[in-house]
């Protein structure tokens, strides 16, 4: 990759994504002219008195986890794919979205608090892509096929866990609540809300950013890697731990938001090559730009919200094959 | 850097000795190779000498000091160690996979500095590949990637190279280049090696030392010259062969000519025989226990 070609993507990104930021706050109900926002956002005055209300008490927390949100699954998936060299390991297909989310919706049943509800979807999605790992393995390699498979089995386990927790759960208020939790979304984040669930979130991305070389160590095989002289035992478990911590936090907080852990590193790695010295950086800007426009649409498409899971797919398929196609695949 | 082997064996889990009564050293600037036939346990032989797999008995030492007192980081600044060339599922250009073989001289956090790109070019330059710049390693041929990962083991600026197979798979010339490099940087750089090898004339031809593994679990070690001989060879192979010495233009040439297969059946993993010979028996029993 040239170094000038880069340069213009680093800049395109950075402009990208404080561009839907501002759209993101611009836009919705109750429509702020661009003008305004950055206005209060400097700390000056408006004519307005519900602009600034509109925008700290709703738009501003909002955006914000939109953006750490988007980041933390992207840099996830592009985490999870180096470490297990296999382009198609997500979080969600490694099974710690399903379980994190079982781990979710039990704690939602059992009325924790959101720190207790972080807490719990943290264990399951750890003690899921565990059992994936260990399940895996064969003779200290976990083949593509394996890997896969073996996410399959352990999601669908935890799906079911979920359905069971649905089936008991009190009709008229709790399985509602799931549901629509299910399906995701940002609604109803204050600044209160946000700095407790943000912090696993931001811990994991700055310890997957500062580890970004090492990853590319990590997709080595065990033995080439070993041989880098790499403390491969730790090197995985900072990496599984801190994925899973994004992971988790951000199903607790906005509900299950499928999709970008495999589409926004995929998307990198056309840009910048398989580097993951530039595949991080990339996925952390491309991930929050992606999830920001997303939430945007959904709170201002329609009068009602429409659910997040819902549109990640619904964009991110068409986006996907499309982009697959015209480059003849990821550069393997 | 003398690297030595003491009194080794191993054997998987509950199974039999697969590898005993290994002793050999290598000393400063020496090539020592490791011959044998198909599943004797040459690769097996170099995961045990690295630690990736556990002695049963015996140890490794690097200067007289065993593995396990050494810290891994350092050891690993000393070995490079260079696998059989496999692609993988996510493709770096050549510069970055030669990168990547700095990393025992880095910390946890650490990224890799301009000093280690420019150490990582010449690395690359010092196998003759430069041409190769910023080209993808799954678009690269097989002998060349072999070469981007001896150029990644140099990285690590080692006292030792370890390379398993690194001419299989390859075709004349290029088994010729990467035979002849390997030679190069031990007599210039006085970087050791212990190569794993298929070749009897190749290991002839640039190794002071060898170790010839045979089927019984037995070995023998010692000066090339002496240990590649055809009785050696006749009995690790199951081949008849002979060794002649041939003058090209005023240049020795070793050749080993294999000229008979004393023992018809292909051989087997001697794990796999020992299995398949319970699973033979255990059938017997049954057949015969109903009857």
């Amino acid at each position: 990759m040239k170094k000038k070609t880069e340069l213009i993507w680093v800049i395109g990104i950075t402009i990208a994504l404080v561009a839907s930021f501002l759209i993101a706050l611009g836009v919705g109900r109750y429509s702020i002219p661009i003008k305004d926002c950055v206005k209060v956002l400097l700390g000056m005055k408006v004519d307005d008195p519900n602009v600034k209300t509109v925008l700290f008490k709703i738009r501003l927390p909002r955006s914000i986890l939109a953006i750490i949100a988007g980041a933390g699954l992207a840099v996830a998936g592009a985490a999870f794919q180096s470490m297990f060299s296999n382009p198609l390991a997500t979080p969600d297909t490694l099974g710690v979205a399903t379980g994190a989310s079982f781990g979710a919706t039990l704690g939602i049943m059992l009325r924790l608090p959101s720190l207790g509800i972080q807490g719990t979807a943290f264990a399951m999605g750890l003690i899921s892509v565990g059992l994936v790992y260990m399940i895996s393995r064969v003779k200290g390699e976990s083949s593509l096929v394996m890997l896969i498979l073996s996410g399959m089995v352990i999601s669908s386990l935890f799906e079911a866990l979920v359905s069971l927790i649905k089936y008991v759960a009190d009709p008229q208020d709790v399985l509602p609540e799931i549901t629509y939790w299910l399906m995701g979304s940002l609604s109803g984040t204050s600044f209160k809300k946000l700095w407790i669930g943000t912090i696993p979130m931001l811990i994991g991305i700055i310890i997957l950013f500062c580890l970004r070389w090492k990853l590319n160590v990590l997709s080595l095989n065990d033995d080439e890697a070993r041989a880098m002289g790499i403390n491969l035992k730790l090197m995985r478990g900072l990496t599984i731990v801190s994925s899973t911590m994004i992971t988790g936090s951000v199903i607790a907080m906005c509900g299950k938001v499928g999709w970008i852990g495999i589409l926004i590193p995929h998307i990198s790695r056309m840009m910048f090559g398989n580097n993951n010295k530039y595949v991080i950086p990339a996925s952390i800007g491309l991930g929050a730009t992606y999830l920001l426009l997303i939430d945007t649409v959904a709170r201002s498409a329609t009068a009602a919200e429409l659910p997040i899971s819902i549109l990640t797919a619904i964009i991110g398929a068409p986006v996907f094959i499309i982009l697959l196609r015209r480059t003849g695949g990821v550069k393997t | 850097m003398i690297f030595e082997v003491k009194d080794a064996s191993f054997g998987y889990k509950k199974g039999p000795d697969i590898l005993k009564n290994l002793s050999f050293s290598v000393n400063e600037g020496e090539i020592l190779s490791i011959l044998g036939s198909n599943g004797v346990g040459k690769t097996t032989l170099l995961k045990c000498t690295l630690g990736f797999l556990p002695w049963r008995t015996g140890c490794t030492y690097i200067n007289g000091k065993p593995w396990h007192e050494w810290k891994n980081q350092e050891i690993w600044k000393k070995i490079g160690y260079v696998p059989q060339a496999k692609r993988s599922a996510f493709s770096y250009t050549t510069e970055e996979m030669v990168l990547l073989g700095r990393n025992a001289h880095l910390g946890i956090l650490a990224q890799p500095t301009k000093k280690d790109y420019r150490f990582a070019e010449e690395c690359l330059d010092m196998v003759g590949m430069s041409r190769l710049r910023g080209k993808l390693c799954n678009e690269i041929s097989g002998g060349e990637l072999q070469m981007v990962l001896i150029a990644r083991a140099l990285a690590t600026d080692p006292e030792l190279l370890i390379l398993d197979e690194p001419e299989s798979n390859l075709d004349f010339k290029n088994q010729l280049i990467v035979i002849s490099t390997i030679h190069k940087l031990c007599r210039e750089r006085g970087i050791s090696s212990i190569v794993n090898t298929h070749y009897p004339e190749h290991a002839l031809a640039i190794s002071d030392k060898a170790l010839i593994l045979n089927r019984d679990g037995s070995n023998s070690f010692g000066n090339a010259n002496k240990v590649i001989s055809e009785e050696n060879l006749c009995r690790a192979f199951d081949v008849a062969v002979r060794i002649r010495d041939f003058m090209i233009e005023e240049k020795k040439h070793v050749c080993v000519l294999p000229i008979d297969v004393l023992s018809r059946d292909i051989n087997e993993q001697v794990t796999v025989v020992e299995g398949r010979n319970r699973f033979r028996e255990r059938r017997r029993t049954a057949l015969h226990s109903r009857k």
